[in-house]
C-alpha cells in the first residue's frame, strides 16, 4: 500500500487503472461481438512476441532467407511452434479484425461522436495490411517474391512518378536482396507504430465511451449504478466485468487458434501458400498467383477492372477506393438510428449484401481468372460500392424502428 | 543592449504585429526547409546503389544456336529477356494479327525506335522480349506450338493476357501495352548486347 502510494505520487497508476478499467464504465449489453477488440490485442502482443523470437534466428539475406527459415523449422528447438504460431496468428489476425470491422458496421460504432476512432482503425487496418505484406516477402519462397513483384508493380502504374517510385521502394530495378533488407527493417519497425494506434484508439474511445448493440449513448441516459451515483446507470465497470467476459473469449479462440497451429498450420494452402515452400526463383514465375486469403477481396477488384487508355491504373485506383470509402463512412450514414437493430430492411439488405460480396471477391481472388469469374468479380465489385455510395440514399429513405430511451436487455 | 528589459508598454516599444509575424513565418520557413533537406538523404538512402545500378549493366548473349521455334533466356537488370528464333511462316501471320491485337501497330513507347515495326525487332527472325507481363510483372510462358492458335504465342498464367509472337497484346486482356522490346544492339551476327542502343541509332 505505502508502495503503491510512493508511485502514485510520481506516476499516475492507480488514477489510470481506475479510469480505464475499475472505474470505466461500459454498457451493460455487449454481446458476442464485443470479444474481438480484445482478441486483436491478444492478437499483436502474441505476433511482436513471436515475431521477436523469430528474427532471433533468420537471416533476411536473399542467400539464406529460405534456409534460415527451414533452420526454424527443422533444428531450432521449439522454432517450428514459434513459426506456425506467428504463421497463423497473421492469418487469425485478420479473422479477429474483420469480424471487430463487421461489429461496427452493424452497430454503427463509426458515427458521431466516434469518426476518430474508427478513422485510427482504419488506419490500424491498413498498417496491418503493410506490415503482413513486408512480413510476407521475408520467407523468400516463390510467391513471396512474386506476391511482392505483383503489388511493388501496382505503384509503377502510376503515370510519371510509378516507375521511380516502384524503385525507389525496391531500392533495385526487381525485387532483390536490397528489397528484402528493407521490408525486414519495415517489417520490424511497424507493428511498434500499429501499438501506438492501438494507444490512440482506445484513449478515442475511452474519451467518448463504447457504443454497445442498441446504439443508445448510456451517457445520454440516467446517472447512478450500484458503483457510483454519477456512473451512467447502464453501464458497468470494465473490470472484473468485461475483463472476466474477455478471458473467457481468449480461451476459446485460443483453443480454436491452437488446433489450427497444431493440425493444419499451411490451412490447406490458405494461411501459408504451397508455391512458397520452393525458394525464390526470379526467372520463373508460379502457374498462378494469388496473395494470401485475407488480401483477396481487393486482389479481386484490381483483376475485375480492365485496362483502358493505355494504362492499368484504374484497377489499382478502385483496388485503393475500396479502401479508402472506409474512411468515408462516418458521413455516408444519414440514418436517424446507429443500430441494425433499428434500422430498416433497406439497410439490413445492403449490409447483407455487402458482407457477401466481401466473401465472394476473398474467394474470387484466390482464383485463376477466367472470363466468367472476372464478370463475377465485377458484379461483386459494384455490390461492394454500392453498399457505400448508396449509403446516403437508402439509409434516409428507409422506415427505421423507434430506439428506446435505454438499453433494451 | 541594455540590461533592462525593454517595457513594451513604454512608447515606442508597443509589440510590432506585422514585425512578429514575419519573424515567425521566416524562422518557421527556414525550418521546414531544414527538415526538407534532412530528408533528401533519409529517402535517398532507399534508392538504387551503386551495386545495384552495376548488376543492371549490359548483356551479351551468344545466339549462334537459336532456331525458330527457340527460346533463349537470359537475365538483365533481375529481368528474364528472352531471344526467340521466328520462321517466315510465322513472319508472315504477323500481319495478319491486327484485328485481334489491342496496338498492332506498336503505338505505345514499349519498343526503341529501330524495333518499331511490324516485325518489333532488328533482325526479322530474332525477338528480343522483356518477359515480364506489362500488367503486373509476372512472367508469360512461350508456346511455339499455338503460335497462329488465338490463345496467343505467350499467355501469362496469373491473369491471364495474351500475346502474339512479336510480343502485341491481344484485345481486352488485363495486359494495357505489348511486351517491352528492351535496348540491345548485335556486336556481331551471332552476338546480341542487351541494355545497350545500337551506336547508329
Amino acid at each position: 500500500m505505502s508502495l503503491m502510494n510512493w508511485i502514485d505520487r510520481r506516476f499516475p497508476a492507480t488514477k489510470v487503472f481506475k479510469e480505464h478499467l475499475s472505474e470505466y464504465y461500459a454498457p451493460k449489453n455487449f454481446n458476442f461481438w464485443y470479444f474481438f477488440g480484445s482478441l486483436a490485442i491478444v492478437m499483436l502482443v502474441l505476433q511482436i512476441v513471436t515475431g521477436v523470437l523469430l528474427a532471433m534466428n533468420y537471416k533476411p539475406d536473399a542467400d539464406s532467407a529460405f534456409a534460415s527459415v527451414e533452420y526454424i523449422m527443422r533444428d531450432v528447438w521449439g522454432g517450428w511452434f514459434v513459426r506456425y504460431m506467428h504463421s497463423t496468428g497473421a492469418s487469425f489476425f485478420f479473422i479477429v479484425i474483420y469480424l471487430h470491422m463487421f461489429r461496427g458496421l452493424l452497430y454503427g460504432s463509426y458515427r458521431n461522436p466516434r469518426e476518430l476512432i474508427w478513422i485510427f482503425g482504419m488506419v490500424i487496418y491498413i498498417a496491418m495490411m503493410a506490415t503482413a505484406f513486408f512480413g510476407y516477402l521475408l520467407p523468400w519462397g516463390q510467391m513471396s517474391y512474386w506476391g511482392a513483384q505483383v503489388i511493388v508493380n501496382l505503384f509503377d502504374t502510376i503515370p510519371w512518378i510509378g516507375p521511380p517510385l516502384a524503385e525507389w521502394i525496391r531500392g533495385d530495378y526487381v525485387i532483390s536482396d536490397i528489397t528484402l533488407n528493407r521490408f525486414y527493417a519495415l517489417h520490424y519497425l511497424v507493428p511498434f507504430l500499429l501499438a501506438g494506434l492501438v494507444f490512440l484508439h482506445i484513449v478515442a474511445l475511452h474519451k467518448v465511451g463504447s457504443n454497445n448493440p442498441d446504439g443508445v449513448e448510456i451517457k445520454r441516459g440516467p446517472k447512478g449504478n450500484r458503483w457510483d451515483a454519477n456512473a451512467p446507470a447502464d453501464g458497468v465497470p470494465f473490470h472484473p466485468y468485461y475483463t472476466v467476459k474477455d478471458t473467457l473469449g481468449m480461451v476459446v479462440f485460443l483453443a480454436a487458434f491452437f488446433a489450427v497451429v497444431f493440425f493444419m498450420p499451411e490451412m490447406g494452402g490458405y494461411f501459408l501458400e504451397q508455391p512458397n515452400f520452393e525458394p525464390a526463383n526470379p526467372l520463373k514465375t508460379p502457374e498462378h498467383i494469388a496473395p494470401v486469403w485475407y488480401f483477396t477481396p481487393y486482389y479481386a477488384i484490381l483483376r475485375a477492372v480492365p485496362s483502358f487508355a493505355g494504362t492499368q491504373v484504374w484497377g489499382v485506383l478502385a483496388m485503393f477506393a475500396a479502401l479508402v470509402v472506409f474512411f468515408l463512412l462516418p458521413w455516408l450514414d444519414r440514418s436517424s438510428v446507429a443500430s441494425m437493430r433499428y434500422k430498416g430492411w433497406m439497410s439490413k439488405l445492403a449490409l447483407g449484401i455487402f458482407a457477401l460480396s466481401f466473401l465472394a471477391l476473398g474467394y474470387l481472388g484466390t482464383r485463376p481468372p477466367t472470363p466468367q469469374l472476372t464478370l463475377l468479380a465485377q458484379v461483386f465489385t459494384l455490390l461492394y460500392f454500392a453498399y457505400f455510395f448508396l449509403m446516403p440514399f437508402y439509409s434516409q429513405l428507409e422506415k427505421t424502428k423507434p430506439v428506446p430511451e435505454r438499453l433494451s436487455q | 543592449m541594455t540590461d533592462k528589459t525593454p517595457d513594451s508598454r513604454a512608447p515606442g516599444n508597443a509589440v510590432d504585429r506585422r514585425r512578429r509575424r514575419l519573424l515567425t513565418a521566416a524562422t518557421t520557413g527556414m525550418g521546414l526547409a531544414g527538415t526538407a533537406g534532412m530528408l533528401v538523404p533519409f529517402a535517398g538512402s532507399m534508392l538504387p546503389s551503386e551495386k545495384a545500378k552495376a548488376a543492371g549493366a549490359p548483356v551479351a548473349v551468344d545466339i549462334s544456336a537459336l532456331a525458330p521455334g527457340k527460346q533463349i533466356t537470359v537475365e538483365w537488370r533481375g529481368k528474364p529477356v528472352w531471344i526467340i528464333g521466328r520462321s517466315a511462316e510465322e513472319l508472315d501471320f504477323l500481319a495478319s494479327m491486327a484485328e485481334i491485337l489491342a496496338d498492332p501497330d506498336s503505338d505505345a513507347a514499349q519498343q526503341p525506335a529501330y524495333a518499331r515495326n511490324r516485325y518489333r525487332s532488328i533482325k526479322r527472325e530474332v525477338l528480343v522480349l522483356v518477359g515480364i507481363c506489362t500488367h503486373l510483372g509476372c512472367s508469360p510462358k512461350f508456346r511455339p506450338a499455338l503460335t497462329a492458335d488465338a490463345d496467343g504465342a505467350f499467355l501469362c498464367a496469373c491473369h491471364g493476357s495474351r500475346f502474339d509472337l512479336a510480343g502485341r497484346v491481344y484485345r481486352n486482356v488485363p495486359a494495357p501495352t505489348n511486351l517491352v522490346v528492351p535496348p540491345h544492339r548485335y556486336l556481331s551476327d551471332s552476338v546480341i548486347l542487351i541494355g545497350e542502343h545500337p551506336e547508329t541509332a
